[in-house]
């Protein structure tokens, strides 16, 4: 009933709205038109899902992908925020990522026109710096991890090595 | 010790024994993750208590003054991207930042004796910070890291109180620069997770481990304790071990050795 009483009143500056919408409208009309020339994104394709899907979904997306990740310990899979953040960050002339939480980037200037707040990026980096360990890293440090058992399991126990590739 | 304690421990031994003997060739491939590096490969499927991460920490080996550890851990989950607020006094700044490892050092006052140890999540089978939360999350994953899930934390700090190593922090002030690896933030409490960016990755070791290695100490050793055949178990079939406050029945991640 409120509702019905608010737009009544409010008809002339929903007409007015409206207009406005239209017109910012159309420089969003088109789906992808949101992905920055600089990102990732723009040589790609295809978002990790169907564009339309995500412009719909993509909180969905990531909600799931979230308690996969801190629970099931799935982290590395297409739908990761961490990958969003990296496909899509925009880079400035001297090559520096922009944070795609800043105002007229990705995820904000889509957020700011839908009057969308979120606080995900008040713990979560907003460029690619630091992530998750990769394979080569991961290659770097196995040997240590090798070493360490070796010395851990002292000189006359079998090597740990040769124990476990069996 | 009371003779009640010793039942549920043995009970448990013999249960991780059994486990074991069902798991040591799943855990196998696992195992050769680590040696050949070459695959190394991201997890697809949920953890599972095939798995159990946990320490021990040979404290004649922790060296008088280092704190390699702290510091790896530090950068490893971009702690050290925290600073002071302006105007913050620096003891307090000193008692409220963020530490996931603690240096402590013990003195045997009949003794004299000094013993240097680093302090961190115990990773406790039977957490009390997990007893207390009143949102759930501080939980335990299936593979035994005790963690928090700071999308659903609310920053009321029981876990703090309850926890008797005092491993967990407060995070006071907003967060401006921090890792993708690991998100903080403001408002919620956070601990050691054993490098559970890496483990999830295939990697099988922590930053604190590889520092103490790096600095010829070899005082902490990381792996399974459901492997048998692991590094862990191997290095805790060597030397006695003890849990810090063994009496509590917490049945620690984190085992210790020389004290
Ligand atoms: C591999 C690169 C890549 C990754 C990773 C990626 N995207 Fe995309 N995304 C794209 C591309 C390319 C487009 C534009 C596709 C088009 O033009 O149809 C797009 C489009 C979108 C759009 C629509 C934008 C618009 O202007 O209509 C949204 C919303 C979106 N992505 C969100 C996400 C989220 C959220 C994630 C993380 C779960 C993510 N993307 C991960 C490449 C990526
Ligand atoms: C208080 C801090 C905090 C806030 C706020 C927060 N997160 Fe997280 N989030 C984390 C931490 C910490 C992890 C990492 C857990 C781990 O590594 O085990 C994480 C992990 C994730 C992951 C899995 C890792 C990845 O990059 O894919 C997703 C997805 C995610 N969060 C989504 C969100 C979304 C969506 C929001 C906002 C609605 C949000 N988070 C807000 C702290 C936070
Ligand atoms: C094409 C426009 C668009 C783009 C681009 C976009 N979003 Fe969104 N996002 C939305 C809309 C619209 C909503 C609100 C949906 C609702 O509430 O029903 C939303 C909501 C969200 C939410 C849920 C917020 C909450 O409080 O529940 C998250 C999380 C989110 N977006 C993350 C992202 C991330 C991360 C990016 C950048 C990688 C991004 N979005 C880019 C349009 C967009």
């Amino acid at each position: 009933m409120a509702i019905k009483a608010i737009t009544k009143s409010g008809l002339l500056v929903l007409a007015a709205a409206g207009a406005f919408l239209a017109s910012a409208g159309a420089r969003a009309e088109q789906v992808g038109d949101f992905v920055l020339p600089s990102s990732k994104a723009a040589k790609v394709e295809n978002c990790v899902e169907p564009t339309e899907y995500m412009r719909r979904n993509h909180f969905e997306v990531i909600r799931h992908q979230r308690d996969t990740t801190v629970y099931g310990g799935i982290r590395s899979t297409k739908h990761s925020l961490a990958g969003c953040v990296d496909c899509h960050v925009g880079y400035d002339e001297s090559g520096q990522p922009l944070s795609v939480s800043d105002e007229g980037q990705f995820c904000s200037a889509c957020h700011d026109y839908a009057a969308v707040t979120m606080n995900c990026f008040d713990c979560h980096a907003t460029v690619p710096e630091g992530e998750s360990w990769n394979h080569e890293t991961a290659a770097l440090h196995g040997h240590l991890g090798i070493d360490l058992a070796a010395r851990a399991a002292g000189p006359d126990a079998p090597a740990h090595r040769e124990g476990s590739q069996q | 010790m009371k003779p009640d304690k010793e039942k549920i421990d043995n009970g448990r031994r013999s249960f991780i024994g059994a486990a074991a003997g069902v798991s040591a060739a799943v855990v196998a491939p696992g195992v050769v993750l680590h040696t050949v590096d070459a695959t190394a490969a991201p997890r697809t499927e949920p953890v599972t208590d095939l798995h159990r991460w946990g320490m021990l920490i040979d404290t004649s080996k922790c060296a008088d003054g280092c704190s390699a550890c702290v510091s790896a851990c530090d950068r490893e989950n971009g702690l050290n991207l925290q600073s002071k607020p302006l105007g913050d006094d620096p003891l307090k700044w000193d008692n409220q930042r963020a530490v996931w490892i603690r240096k402590v050092k013990l003195q045997d006052n009949t003794t004299g004796r000094i013993t240097n140890l680093p302090l961190m999540c115990q990773h406790c089978e039977n957490p009390p910070c997990v007893d207390v939360c009143p949102t759930g999350a501080s939980f335990k994953r299936a593979d035994g890291l005790v963690l928090v899930d700071r999308h659903t934390c609310i920053g009321c700090r029981y876990c703090m109180m309850a926890c008797p190593y005092k491993a967990r922090s407060f995070i006071h002030e907003k967060v401006d620069q921090k890792l993708t690896r690991a998100p903080r933030g403001k408002g919620c409490v956070e601990s050691c997770t054993l490098c559970v960016h890496r483990l999830d990755e295939g990697d099988i070791s922590t930053a604190c481990a590889d520092a103490c290695n790096a600095e010829g100490h070899q005082a902490i050793v990381f792996g399974d304790l459901n492997d048998p055949d692991g590094p862990l178990r191997q290095a805790l079939r060597q030397v006695p071990s003890r849990q810090i406050r063994q009496d509590l029945g917490l049945n620690t991640g984190v085992r210790y050795s020389g004290i």
